[in-house]
């Protein structure tokens, strides 16, 4: 689902922010990429988006070969990824429904499918009720969903979350999680860049280790990196 | 393009304006500022012509025969004048038609028996003319030259003080026209790059989220270009309103104010003004907004 074969990344300063990456992510998989601050985890998150092209290696998403993909081509790669941010993201001047409604939008769904499929998916999110509020009127758990169901409404085979309860509570964090968790038992392989060793212990999935640009570490089970 | 994503993206320009109300209003205001400017000095410029041109068309050479050229002559020199591209039209006037002019013009009902005495010895026997009105005024000199050169012409009388005063004008005119556009045009795009800096500001993440959601280039474009065109548009209406406002009453003022200046100062019709400021001005506010848009949110697309 999402291969990596000696992925390099160097910005203009010289330092590799991603050296020799090898990795391989299969189809339903839940995965956690942990590693300290510069280790290097925004930047591969960012390649798997086509958000930056990498110096050096080959990247291949849903079996496509992604390092040249024409640019009209970038939107339908997209399409294939959810993505959740650790600042949400939303479109603060649409309400919720025109912020979920608007990941179809971007597809050209028609109307009746838009109609049908929003208020599903901010059911699954919990939020129904608030489909008329803005981003700003919401809790940061609140928005948090919202972006969750943005990323999922589609349908999307993969769901991409950067540091997804960086902002959030231990309450709000784990309702987020357990969302996570629902999405990748109905099939969808997800991918979850943290810094919290309390979640990953917990939910005791794959985790790959960054550090310094390298993999150090991709087994199962706890945090096995020491953050310093 | 499906045509209810078409409307979507109509749709989200017109909502871009009102949620950004501030922005717009500033984009509106610079606009209506240039356009209005652009408005004014066409305006002043386009009446300036017509009065430069006006007093073109009163301009006239007077050119006299040899002694004994007959009729035939004379009408074989006119038709080699009026094939001279100079030449706008000409009138002949008879050695006859021209001692009754002189007689209407200088005897009075008192003194015309002093020019019945001259019974029929015509004093002006001589002075059968061809006046002729030229095109343009900066032809003036090379037609004189052409006719002074030409058989069977004895005399040639050209306004040069006037036609050279009114070619200056025309010529000032048009330096100081380029001059204003000059200014004008550096003025308009220092502003709408002040509102496009601002604009860029409020759109990045936006944009940035669209893309990233999976939005095409046109689909992220399209709402931003409604948006620009129609802050143009207005942009450009407020300006028009105020200028016809203003034209209308300056023009009814010099009517009823100056009215024994009139022969030489008569602006164009508000019509005739408005024919084409209305379809420049919209197209240039469009323009502009098209511009801006296409400036702005080209600078994020590459996410």
């Amino acid at each position: 689902m999402i291969v990596l074969e000696n992925v390099s990344k160097s910005y203009a300063e010289g330092f590799p922010a991603l050296n020799d990456i090898n990795l391989h992510i299969k189809k339903g998989e839940f995965v956690f990429i942990v590693g300290d601050s510069g280790a290097g985890k925004s930047t591969l998150m960012k390649i798997i988006m086509k958000e930056l092209d990498p110096t050096e290696g080959k990247v291949f998403i849903n079996g496509k070969f992604t390092n040249n993909l024409r640019r009209s081509k970038i939107p339908q790669l997209r399409r294939e990824m959810g993505v959740v941010f650790q600042d949400f993201r939303l479109l603060k001047d649409r309400n919720i429904y025109d912020n979920v409604a608007f990941a179809l939008k971007v597809m050209q769904e028609p109307s009746r499918v838009i109609k049908k499929k929003v208020p599903a998916m901010l059911a699954l999110v919990g939020l129904a009720e608030k489909y008329r509020s803005y981003p700003t009127e919401l809790s940061g758990g609140e928005q948090q969903r919202v972006a969750l169901a943005r990323a999922l409404v589609n349908n999307p085979p993969i769901l991409l979350a950067d540091e997804p309860t960086g902002n959030l509570d231990a309450k709000n964090s784990w309702e987020i999680m357990k969302l996570l968790e629902e999405i990748n038992r109905r099939g969808t392989t997800v991918v979850v860049v943290t810094h919290s060793q309390e979640i990953v212990n917990a939910l005791d999935k794959r985790v790959i280790t960054i550090s310094k640009g390298m993999i150090v570490s991709d087994e199962k089970g706890g945090y096995k990196y020491e953050d310093k | 393009m499906r045509i209810s994503s078409l409307f979507y993206c109509l749709g989200q320009g017109l909502k871009n304006i009102k949620r950004n109300k501030l922005f717009s209003l500033a984009s509106i205001s610079t606009i209506a500022a240039c356009i209005f400017l652009i408005g004014i000095f066409y305006s002043i410029l386009i009446n300036f012509q017509h009065m430069i041109s006006k007093a073109e068309e009163q301009l006239s050479i007077t050119v006299f025969f040899d002694e004994g050229t007959d009729e035939a002559a004379i009408e074989e020199i006119g038709n080699q004048i009026k094939k001279r591209v100079e030449v706008e039209r000409l009138e002949y006037t008879s050695a006859e038609q021209a001692w009754e002019n002189f007689k209407n013009s200088y005897f009075t009902e008192e003194n015309m028996d002093l020019a019945e005495g001259f019974a029929d010895d015509n004093p002006l026997a001589n002075s059968a003319s061809y006046e002729i009105f030229i095109n343009d005024i900066a032809m003036h000199d090379s037609l004189v030259s052409y006719l002074e050169n030409l058989e069977g012409i004895r005399k040639v009388n050209a306004a040069k003080t006037v036609a050279d005063t009114v070619g200056d004008f025309g010529t000032l005119a048009g330096v100081v026209s380029l001059a204003i556009i000059a200014v004008l045009f550096a003025v308009g795009v220092f502003l709408i790059s002040n509102t496009v800096m601002i604009g860029i500001s409020v759109r990045k993440e936006e944009i940035g989220i669209m893309k990233l959601i999976g939005a095409t280039d046109l689909f992220v474009r399209l709402p931003f270009l409604v948006e620009g065109v129609i802050i143009g548009l207005v942009g450009a209406s407020i300006p028009l309103a105020a200028i016809y406002f203003i034209y209308e009453n300056i023009d009814k003022y010099l009517i009823s104010e100056f009215q024994s200046l009139t022969t030489y100062v008569e602006l164009l019709s508000t019509n005739e003004i408005f024919r084409v400021l209305i379809p420049v001005s919209l197209f240039i506010g469009a323009g502009i907004g098209f511009i801006g848009s296409m400036i702005t949110v080209r600078k994020h697309l590459r996410v």
